[in-house]
């Protein structure tokens, strides 16, 4: 069992933790022509668009109800109907994501309500779903704020229907904050390699993977899972859950529906991409393809090479939940050390991960363990890059927000091939940062040719 | 080089084994051959002269794939990390333009790099169409005043190990005794204390491995005139004929320096090696024994003893892990019984070593340590040592670069022993890392999960 330190500071300094409306959008981004609307002040969506603006180097679909001082103190109902009909009208998407805020919910809004009176006085814009969530960021993090939309997108988009396998073809999965668009790309390949289709919820990949569309600029997200995919997600033979956070989801998708659903903590690592495999065979009925145990005998060599840099390192780690579990199994897997594991907020699993303690914290808990326990590289979002230089160790970049690398959301962990990718990275920076013996200079060099030498002059 | 230079430099009278024939001589099998040529020798012999530039003359093959490889390291200029060839391309060849080139190419390295010496590796197409590199050696010497010294060391010659004695032999010729060492500095004099000039030969300073010795000697007031070589510098060869003792450290292929130095300088010589806490240990009362100085032979023994002490604490808990392991070590020469002794002061059982490039004397002393029964394993062979692994029961394969992938593949645990690792073995601190090396390996959870079946083969069974 796992302890888990909670924190007893004051003050949060250099936070790890991202606000649930969040990850809110960010599953609504991974929604096909869709809108998501923050209620709350402006500044919250202008921070949140920034920030994925940077992390995905793509323009980003993103609104605000802009509460301003009159509506948030006699009510701002008006302004979420106001909001909701001048997307539709300027931007006709399929769906909003109306996602609730600090400062909305503190206020107390009543969104289904407000939703009842938009559709009473907008019926033009009917077709157009709206999927309210709750997502204060007084709670939870990313993570859990993109669970959250996740459950209520189900709620409001998948309906129920009795139990009927009518494409014995398709898979659902429900894909948890800590995918990457090049990982979602991965999971969808390696599921069509066992003769399946997948309707991946939400579909990032599809949408923020980085591509070009003819009509160029788009308002609203370039791609997607789409209504009528997850109105079909009933029809599936099973539903692959990746991620422990989307635990409740999944429980309300399979009360929906009934299709049987398999779970799977992460993707990372021999391990849980063994697990995967296995139930995409036995789901699909056929043998592992070639190609897959070969990506598989390749990260068995890659684990078989890199384990002399690997072995041993000391590692801390900081990140939500799902992810640090799968970041802490591949250093098992690697017989790496974790001497510190910082999660942004408390996430179901953390206390059965293979390590002594996770600590629920910030940056500066990282940094703190990091220096006293003498860790040899650090895994943890862009923020931690001047961490790693005050300290003199390499940073692995993963998490959110990823702003000073190129291509740092298309980078690859889960399955054979990411991980091998991820272990490749670990050694590379591991060796690059080797310290070797330092040189040892004689006293008896004083006040001769060698006490002055310098390096070679450049050519 | 006349066949009767390579008969001189195999024939070792200071080897006890020289009556028999000589290794230099086998023959290798053509198609089942493995290890460097004459060239390969000479060069890892020389170039960690860090202040010297090293030019390899002859096509891109030699130095292309070779340049920069070594695991030496320096504690300040890294001129010798600078590859420089004269890539001889066919129109020199059949035009005779090679001589012309290379003066060319010694003086561009002159210019660019104000090197304290050049060393011209020459190779086997200009030894086989005949430039005379000596004599453009010896021009360009004169010519910019800067030492210029051939090393004639064809591939064809032979093995490593005569490229190792030419390069020990060429530089007893050219370079030792051209210079004579700096006083010593006051600062470092203590009272009461005689510092002594002793040289070591044949350590390389892989991965720095030197820099865990040096402050010892140091302490003990051990002036290192010449580490030759390892973070050595051109003017320190010099003056190696001063030295009142020396050690060989690594290789027999340079015990002829050695010999020559007592020879003609009576500078007395003990060979040992720095593996291991035994051999360390030892190896620093091999100076106080030849130093005859009663003072330092106690001071010796007060550092052996701290060190030990410090060293056994430290290993305590990593010996706890290793006990009764059994390795394999598949090494070449000296490293044989050496990395053997190492093992053994760690704990572990050493089931079986190699034997490929030792001497009758390094078999003598492996039985020394191993017992009568030691299982020697000549055969390079790369199936064959696997095969062996297997039969020994071992648990680690110790053993040169050349061997780690087949290992790996093989999913076994494997140390690299080479001369291109970055991780110092040598003294007592090396002992620390090597079996700190040899734990992370043994233990490493990845060996379980490559040897076992995937899931899915396990159902289907």
């Amino acid at each position: 069992m796992t302890e888990i330190i909670l924190s007893n500071k004051a003050l949060a300094v250099n936070p790890l933790k991202i606000s649930q409306p969040v990850g809110a959008s960010l599953a609504f981004l991974g929604l096909a022509r869709t809108m998501p609307l923050e209620h709350g002040a402006r500044g919250c969506a202008s921070f949140n668009k920034l920030f994925f603006m940077r992390h995905f180097a793509e323009p980003i679909a993103l609104q605000t109800t802009a509460m301003d001082q009159v509506t948030t103190v006699i009510g701002a109902d008006d302004t979420v109907v106001e909001a909701l009909a001048t997307i539709c009208e300027l931007n006709a998407p399929e769906v909003i994501g109306l996602i609730t805020t600090g400062l909305s919910e503190t206020q107390g809004a009543d969104i289904p309500r407000t939703i009842r009176a938009f559709r009473a006085a907008y019926p033009s814009c009917e077709s157009v779903a709206v999927v309210p969530v709750n997502a204060t960021d007084a709670q939870g993090c990313l993570e859990s704020g993109f669970a959250l939309a996740v459950e209520a997108i189900i709620a409001s988009l998948v309906p129920p229907t009795p139990t009927k396998v009518k494409r014995p073809n398709q898979v659902n999965v429900l894909a948890g904050s800590m995918l990457t668009p090049g990982d979602i790309e991965a999971i969808r390949d390696w599921i069509e390699a066992f003769g399946l289709t997948a309707v991946i919820l939400p579909d990032i990949a599809d949408s923020l993977d980085g591509h070009m569309i003819d009509a160029g600029f788009s308002a609203l997200t370039y791609g997607g899972t789409t209504i009528e995919a997850i109105q079909a997600m009933g029809e599936s033979i099973a539903t692959l859950v990746i991620g422990r956070s989307l635990e409740r989801a999944a429980l309300l998708l399979r009360a929906r529906t009934g299709v049987p659903d398999h779970h799977f903590p992460g993707l990372i690592g021999l391990a849980a991409c063994d697990a995967f495999t296995l139930a995409l065979s036995k789901i699909s009925g056929r043998p592992v393809p070639p190609r897959i145990e070969r990506r598989r005998s390749q990260l068995q060599d890659a684990m078989v090479d890199c384990h002399f840099p690997l072995a041993g390192s000391r590692i801390a780690l900081a990140a939500d939940p799902d992810l640090l579990g799968g970041l802490v199994h591949l250093s098992a897997e690697m017989g790496m050390e974790v001497i510190t594991a910082i999660a942004s907020a408390k996430g179901r699993g953390l206390n059965t991960l293979p390590i002594g303690c996770v600590r629920i914290g910030d940056l500066e808990d990282l940094e703190r363990a990091a220096r006293d326990f003498n860790a040899d590289l650090i895994i943890t979002n862009s923020h931690g890059a001047p961490i790693a230089a005050r300290l003199g160790i390499p940073l692995l970049r993963a998490g959110f927000p990823l702003y000073d690398v190129h291509g740092g959301h298309a980078q690859t962990w889960v399955g054979y091939g990411g991980a091998r990718q991820t272990l490749f990275h670990l050694a590379n920076l591991l060796a690059a940062h080797h310290r070797e013996i330092a040189p040892h200079r004689s006293v008896f060099w004083q006040g001769t040719a060698r006490e002055q030498e310098t390096g070679v002059r450049p050519c | 080089m006349k066949a009767d230079d390579i008969q001189a430099l195999l024939n070792e009278p200071a080897c006890t084994h020289n009556a028999k024939s000589k290794s230099g001589c086998a023959r290798p099998r053509p198609g089942a051959t493995q290890g460097g040529c004459c060239f390969d020798g000479a060069r890892n012999a020389l170039l960690p002269i860090a202040d010297a530039a090293h030019i390899v003359h002859g096509p891109i093959g030699c130095a292309g794939s070779s340049w920069d490889n070594r695991g030496t390291r320096s504690s300040g200029t890294d001129l010798y990390r600078i590859g420089m060839t004269t890539d001889l391309s066919e129109m020199d060849v059949i035009m005779g333009h090679g001589e012309r080139r290379l003066f060319r190419a010694i003086r561009q390295a002159i210019e660019t790099y104000s090197p304290a010496a050049v060393f011209v590796y020459a190779t086997c197409v200009p030894a086989l169409h005949g430039d005379d590199y000596a004599a453009v050696s010896k021009e360009a010497s004169e010519r910019f005043g800067i030492p210029v010294i051939p090393v004639d060391a064809a591939g064809f010659y032979g093995n490593k190990n005569l490229g190792n004695r030419i390069a020990g032999d060429v530089v007893y010729k050219h370079v030792i005794g051209t210079r004579e060492p700096d006083p010593v500095p006051e600062a470092a004099r203590r009272p009461g204390i005689t510092p002594h000039d002793i040289n070591l030969i044949g350590e390389w300073n892989v991965g720095g491995e030197f820099w865990s010795i040096a402050p010892l000697l140091d302490e003990l007031s051990l002036r290192v005139l010449c580490c030759f070589t390892g973070d050595s510098r051109f003017r320190e060869v010099q003056t190696m004929h001063r030295a009142e003792a020396n050690m060989v450290v690594c290789s027999k292929a340079m015990l002829h320096v050695a010999r020559r130095l007592n020879e003609d300088w009576s500078v007395p010589y003990f060979e040992g090696s720095f593996y291991g806490i035994r051999d360390t240990s030892d190896a620093l009362r091999g100076f106080a024994a030849l130093l005859n100085d009663p003072d330092l032979a106690a001071r010796t023994e007060a550092v052996i003893a701290r060190e030990e002490a410090r060293v056994k604490l430290a290993l305590a808990p990593l010996r706890a892990r290793l006990a009764g392991k059994r390795a394999l070590v598949f090494t070449g020469g000296y490293k044989s019984w050496s990395i053997v002794s190492a093992m053994q002061d760690l704990g572990m059982v050493v089931v079986a070593t190699g034997t490929e490039k030792s001497t009758e004397e390094d078999k003598a002393r492996i039985r020394a340590l191993m017992g009568d029964d030691a299982e020697m394993i000549a055969d390079n062979d790369q199936h064959a040592l696997i095969d062996s692994f297997h039969r020994c029961r071992a648990d680690i394969l110790v053993a040169g670069d050349r061997y780690i992938y087949p290992t790996l593949k093989s999913r076994l645990p494997f140390l690299d022993i080479d001369h291109v690792r970055r991780i110092g073995y040598a003294g007592y601190d090396g002992m620390i890392e090597l079996a700190r090396n040899l734990d992370r390996s043994l233990a490493s959870p990845v060996w379980a999960q490559v040897r076992a079946p995937a899931p899915w083969a396990t159902d289907a069974a």
